[in-house]
């Protein structure tokens, strides 16, 4: 082979192995910005128990689909060319199907990977996301009506769900039972989503990253420092001097004004009260 | 390289009927068939013998089994996977060591059946031209599946995959994956020959890698028979492959088809008239002749 042919398909190999190399390139750069923009889990899709936050889960997850065919109630549906989030990958929409909340967590024991967490074993401490009652504009318990349906359905009632009592301004003498979800039992299961009976849910299960305040880490609550402490850190606790009418008092521990311990000249039978009368007018 | 006669295979119908003609593919379309049954045979009949899908699957569930290319991607990405997908990813490696990395594309890969039909139409209805693409752009592109993986911390490729689209489809559901199915058709049909599964799949590029080792080969046995008419080269989706095993009797190199990117399809089997070819092990002649100058002829 003399040198000239040599150059010949050396500028032919390179010349090959540029194009092969940019066209490559080009499409890594869409695809890198098109993985980007999926790793935004959409908010009404919630993943399976066990699954990390969703950057580790789209490292972990081979898309195979074993926990949607292991899931009991077909909660679980992988996700297609279109849905809005990595193709592929198992999610639920609870208000279609919410999760059961299995004891035995099948979908999580059928993962291969560990893209969902066997150290989950308890399905309470599964944290899919968090309920949120998001509009109280239209949750007929905020218009003073007993909806409850939320509450009652939540697999741990009076835990993830609570009912506040609150005053029903409106009608001056009912009250509001307000639902409230509490962060530290809600697993985001989504049976209250599926449940509610608007034809849009008030509340639903969102992402922790879109449901979840954080306070600054440098913050601290007083009362809570206080508690922890076993008394106040800065000065000793000084009983408010309240002016209060004659024979009122403030009971600091439990029931704030009271009138108990003052003296009435009246007792509380009234027969004594008709005694006296009967006495003083023979 | 032009087909001067109507159509290949013609002269191996003539002389062995169509089906003895097209045993291999028939055997091929079987198998490719018999897996997406299997898959769907739970799903649709509630017969679980095989659970998941090609990405990772329980068979009778005991034998776990998963994509070593999926997995690697996973790794890339930073995730360390789970016992059950190593051993499962492992059980396949040695699997197609055996029977040849490439194997998956010709005998397994669902796709296969849509790119040869393709390739079926642009022979038949002698379409020429298009865009030509480097062989060993597919490395590229697995390289890149890799690299990106690494830098976006998931598996990116995975997005637009269509082949793990199209045989998760199957089993659950295809969604907007027929349009996936409908590009790489109108890809191969139209704008270049054996273009997806021939240049730039990176599966099929993963795949030839266990395939440098593999046992069972095609073998050119009978080579002196060989009427050059062409037939398995124009058959052939990785046509490179067969000259060195065809043609090498001169210098010496052996008769097997040693190249890691032969799919094992059979094709070139079944369209030689002369029945040169044959399914074979890799060791086959490994005493006369020296195995390391059989190599593909890049294209």
């Amino acid at each position: 082979m003399n040198t000239q042919s040599t150059s010949r398909s050396r500028r032919r190999f390179l010349a090959s192995t540029a194009r092969a190399a940019g066209g490559v390139s080009l499409l890594a750069m869409g695809l890198g910005t098109y993985a980007r923009s999926v790793q935004s889990l959409p908010a009404m899709a919630v993943r399976p128990p066990g699954a990390g936050v969703e950057k580790d889960f789209l490292s972990a997850c081979v898309r195979c689909g074993l926990c949607v065919r292991d899931c009991p109630y077909d909660t679980l549906k992988l996700a297609q060319p279109g849905d809005g989030l990595a193709s592929g990958t198992p999610y639920f929409t609870a208000r279609d199907i919410p999760c059961e909340m299995c004891e035995d967590i099948p979908c999580v024991l059928a993962c291969p990977t560990g893209a969902l967490d066997k150290s989950l074993t308890d399905i309470d401490d599964a944290r899919m996301g968090l309920a949120v009652l998001i509009d109280q504009e239209t949750c007929l318990n905020f218009q003073g009506l007993r909806c409850d349906v939320c509450y009652r359905v939540c697999p741990l009632i009076d835990k993830a769900i609570t009912l506040d009592l609150q005053h029903n301004r409106r009608s001056s003498k009912h009250a509001l039972f307000i639902p409230v979800v509490h962060s530290d039992a809600c697993t985001g299961c989504g049976k209250c989503e599926h449940a509610c009976v608007l034809d849009e849910a008030a509340i639903k299960v969102l992402p922790h990253h879109l449901a979840k305040g954080e306070l600054g880490k440098h913050y601290r609550l007083g009362w809570k420092e206080k508690e922890k402490a076993g008394g106040s850190l800065v000065t000793p606790d000084q009983p408010h001097e309240f002016n209060l009418p004659k024979g009122l008092e403030y009971d600091y521990d439990d029931k704030g004004l009271t009138n108990e311990q003052s003296g009435t000249p009246f007792s509380s039978n009234p027969l004594d009260s008709l005694k006296r009368h009967a006495e003083q007018n023979p | 390289m032009s087909v001067s006669t109507s159509y290949y295979g013609q002269t191996a119908i003539a002389q062995k009927g169509w089906l003895g003609a097209h045993k291999w593919l028939l055997l091929r379309r079987a198998t490719q068939l018999g897996i997406i049954l299997l898959f769907l045979l739970g799903p649709l009949a509630g017969i679980w013998i095989v659970k998941g899908n090609l990405a990772s699957s329980l068979t009778l569930d005991v034998l776990p089994l998963t994509d070593p290319y999926l997995l690697l991607q996973s790794i890339m990405a930073g995730h360390l996977p789970e016992a059950t997908a190593v051993s499962g990813a492992l059980i396949v490696i040695v699997f197609y060591v055996l029977v040849g990395g490439r194997s998956y594309c010709a005998w397994v890969c669902p796709l296969n059946i849509v790119t040869d039909s393709a390739g079926f139409l642009r022979d038949r209805w002698k379409l020429k031209g298009g865009a030509h693409f480097s062989r060993q752009t597919r490395y590229w592109m697995l390289g890149m599946s890799l690299l990106l993986a690494l830098f976006t911390g998931s598996m990116a490729w995975e997005l637009i995959n269509p082949v793990s689209m199209v045989q998760r489809g199957l089993f659950f559901g295809m969604g907007g994956a027929w349009l996936f199915v409908a590009g790489i058709f109108i890809f191969d049909l139209f704008i270049s020959r054996h273009g997806w599964c021939g240049h730039l799949c990176p599966v099929g590029a993963f795949y030839s890698i266990p395939g440098m080792a593999s046992v069972l080969r095609v073998s050119a046995s009978a080579r002196e028979r060989c009427d050059d008419c062409m037939d398995c080269f124009a058959v052939c989706p990785e046509k490179q492959v067969i000259r060195p095993a065809l043609k090498g009797a001169d210098k010496n190199i052996s008769p097997v088809i040693l190249s890691e990117n032969c799919t094992n399809c059979g094709r070139c089997i079944d369209v030689c008239a002369q029945d040169v070819f044959r399914f074979s092990h890799r060791f086959e002649h490994s005493s006369h002749h020296s195995l390391a100058r059989n190599k593909e002829v890049r294209s």
